[in-house]
């Protein structure tokens, strides 16, 4: 195997390659660079598509979320004290969970702004979140300790809460949170469970600063007897008062081909119950979608701008070969002399193109995958290098090697003999 | 022309294995044509010793391209084994190169980035098979021409007569039945000129057809047989010079 004629004419070509050391290693690095492009650039975008999917998927596939959006604030307004009301209503609400077919739960959320303390410790902007129980099981969170908030407990107003996790880190760092009483504006409540975040605790730490934030839930009628309809927020020399039912109606569907109908019922019907557009309409399925397509249109820029950048490596690397097949025309005419035939003298030319453009396509990786590994760790940034990812990289530089080398591997078989074995 | 014919009988009865038949070779300079070869007529049997002389611009340099079946005649056959050349595509002439003919070239030639044993093999790569045996047929080789301590030399490691020694040993890797020397020894001393010189006749003696292109009359002497060209046609042939 060691003189068979494809092992020999690959050792031959790196043979020659080294003759000009220097010349070959720069004509790797334009595919080098070019291949590591492509792995980084596919990486990146496949994280952050990741990412993006992950979080609209957490929302719930088969979940219609309505919220309530404020209208535009008047900018000419100089009254210190606006008032507005808005949004969702409870009769929005039981039109969806009464009328809507294929709507498996729905729940309210109506948030509430008040300052969350346990002893000495303060939440300036904890989300209070009154809900009903239906709303574990219709997001689908995990609990970590304790219970959720249950249907009694909305029916007799208890003051229970279930604390985010952070909100419980934060407060009770490590002792046990349940059965502890928390204050919550100007009432106490009693922690009932802690409820897993909705992402995963990453490598980032927690900063336990007081600009946590977190959630706090509470019965929704028990929120509503204790901070009434209003929400009061007070900035620097201007009071808003924000009427609002609720902020939130969370409708899940038992299956994922009725949440289309669904949305296009919610739509129909706010359209008409609310004239003025105070909401929105989310549907994660819709987002599923169009993230999908975003990240088609993502794949195909950077696919151009990566294509532009292994077609300038392949371009260096025609140069320099049709340059080397100058140089080595004695070199031909001399082999052709011996008996070598033209696609022989082909063969040989191909061969050290597809080794120079396979020896950067290799290193190629290799950075490629080293580059998402950093911008991981310094950048922040989530990364997925996929396993086809390399081959691809390493298919290509095969490819860039036989395209840019055919055109000098054909000028080198073509030359003239007699004349090749003249010139000097 | 002047003939001795001492020996005819003898050459008569070898196999010829290169022939010139009215031979003809112009080339196009613009509008005007050259003609290098102009009825060239002979025929190079096995086992015989040939120099082929003049002076430059004779049509020497012409010639041996299309001895070398590197070139093929504007008019004319030329015949090795029989085939004329003129009726083979480019690969077959490759392959009558590769297997008839062995060239050794005034500024030897070799592949600067190979070894001396692998500059030896080089002939082999373009054969169909190719064995361990090459190796083996390289080293026998290079011993043959003294060289057997220098196999893994580059050329440019070596002095001119060892590199045109291993361009000889090159040239008989195939063991063709001709061989081409184009002005062998017009780059060496006096002294390695004459081993050279001795080595050609050695394989003179073992049977080779020895075409040896030269223009200095010392070395064209050695040669059993003389052909002369003057301005592209056949000035004079001697045969049988001792």
């Amino acid at each position: 195997m060691l003189y068979s004629p494809f092992s020999r004419s690959v050792r031959l070509g790196i043979k020659s390659l080294f003759l000009h050391k220097l010349r070959s290693l720069l004509t790797t690095f334009g595919v080098l660079f070019g291949v590591s492009s492509v792995i980084s650039m596919l990486a990146i975008g496949e994280g952050a598509s990741e990412e993006a999917q992950e979080q609209i998927r957490q929302l719930g596939s088969q979940n219609v979320i309505l919220r309530s959006l404020k209208p535009e604030d008047d900018p000419m307004s100089t009254q210190t004290t606006r008032s507005t009301s808005y949004g969702l209503t409870w009769p929005d609400f039981e039109r969806v969970a009464e009328t809507f077919p294929g709507v498996e739960g729905v729940v309210p959320i109506r948030n509430f702004v008040q300052e969350v303390r346990f002893e000495d410790r303060v939440l300036t902007n904890a989300t209070v979140m009154g809900t009903t129980a239906d709303y574990q099981q219709v997001t689908g969170r995990i609990l970590h300790r304790g219970r959720f908030v249950g249907p009694f407990d909305d029916v007799a107003r208890n003051n229970v809460c279930v604390l985010g996790y952070e909100v419980a880190r934060y407060f009770f760092a490590g002792e046990e949170a349940i059965g502890q009483a928390i204050k919550i504006g100007p009432e106490y409540f009693e922690v009932i469970g802690v409820i897993l975040p909705r992402v995963p605790i990453g490598a980032k730490e927690m900063s336990a600063s007081i600009s946590i934030t977190g959630e706090v839930f509470i019965p929704i009628q028990t929120g509503i007897s204790w901070f009434g309809p209003m929400n009061v927020e007070l900035n620097s020399g201007s009071r808003t008062i924000e009427i609002v039912d609720l902020h939130e109606v969370i409708a899940s569907v038992k299956t994922a081909d009725v949440v289309a109908a669904v949305a296009a019922a919610s739509r129909t019907m706010l359209e008409r119950e609310h004239p003025l557009h105070d909401y929105e309409v989310i549907v994660p399925l819709e987002l599923l979608a169009r993230a999908e397509e975003t990240k088609r249109i993502f794949n195909i820029v950077l696919g151009c701008i990566a294509s532009i950048s292994l077609l300038v490596g392949g371009i260096g690397i025609m140069n320099v070969m049709l340059a080397t097949v100058n140089e080595r025309t004695r070199e031909i005419g001399i082999r052709r002399s011996l008996g070598a035939k033209r696609h022989h003298i082909m063969m040989q030319f191909l061969v050290e193109t597809v080794v120079l453009s396979v020896g950067g396509g290799i290193l190629g990786i290799g950075l490629g995958v080293l580059v998402p590994y950093l911008v991981e760790h310094y950048a922040d940034m989530r990364t997925i290098v996929t396993l086809q990812a390399p081959f691809l990289a390493f298919g290509i530089s095969v490819s860039i090697g036989l395209v840019f080398g055919l055109y000098p591997a054909w000028q080198a078989a073509n030359l003239d003999p007699v004349e090749a074995l003249r010139h000097e | 022309m002047i003939f001795f014919s001492r020996h005819i009988t003898q050459t008569k009865t070898l196999a010829v294995v290169a022939e010139l038949d009215n031979v003809t070779r112009i080339y196009k300079m613009g509008d005007t044509e050259v003609r290098a070869l102009d009825g060239i007529s002979v025929k190079f049997s096995s086992s015989e010793y040939w120099s082929i002389m003049g002076a430059s611009g004779s049509g020497k340099s012409t010639l041996l391209n299309i001895l070398g079946c590197i070139d093929t005649p504007t008019s004319g056959a030329y015949r090795v084994d029989g085939k004329d050349t003129k009726s083979l595509d480019d690969d077959s002439l490759s392959d009558l190169r590769g297997t008839s003919i062995g060239f050794i070239f005034q500024s030897f030639n070799l592949i600067q980035q190979l070894n001396v044993i692998e500059n030896i093999m080089v002939p082999t790569f373009y054969r169909d098979q190719e064995s361990a045996k090459s190796i083996e047929r390289a080293e026998e080789l290079a011993q043959r021409v003294g060289l057997e301590d220098r196999l893994l030399h580059r050329p440019n490691e070596l002095s001119g007569g060892q590199q045109q020694r291993v361009a000889i040993a090159r040239a008989l890797m195939n063991d063709p039945q001709i061989i081409l020397a184009d002005e062998a020894t017009g780059n060496l001393d006096s002294q390695t000129t004459e081993e050279i010189l001795e080595l050609f006749s050695e394989l003179h003696a073992e049977g080779k057809t020895i075409l040896l292109v030269t223009h200095e009359l010392n070395v064209g002497k050695r040669a059993q047989n003389i052909l002369t060209l003057n301005d592209g046609s056949i000035c004079s042939v001697v045969e049988g010079n001792g």
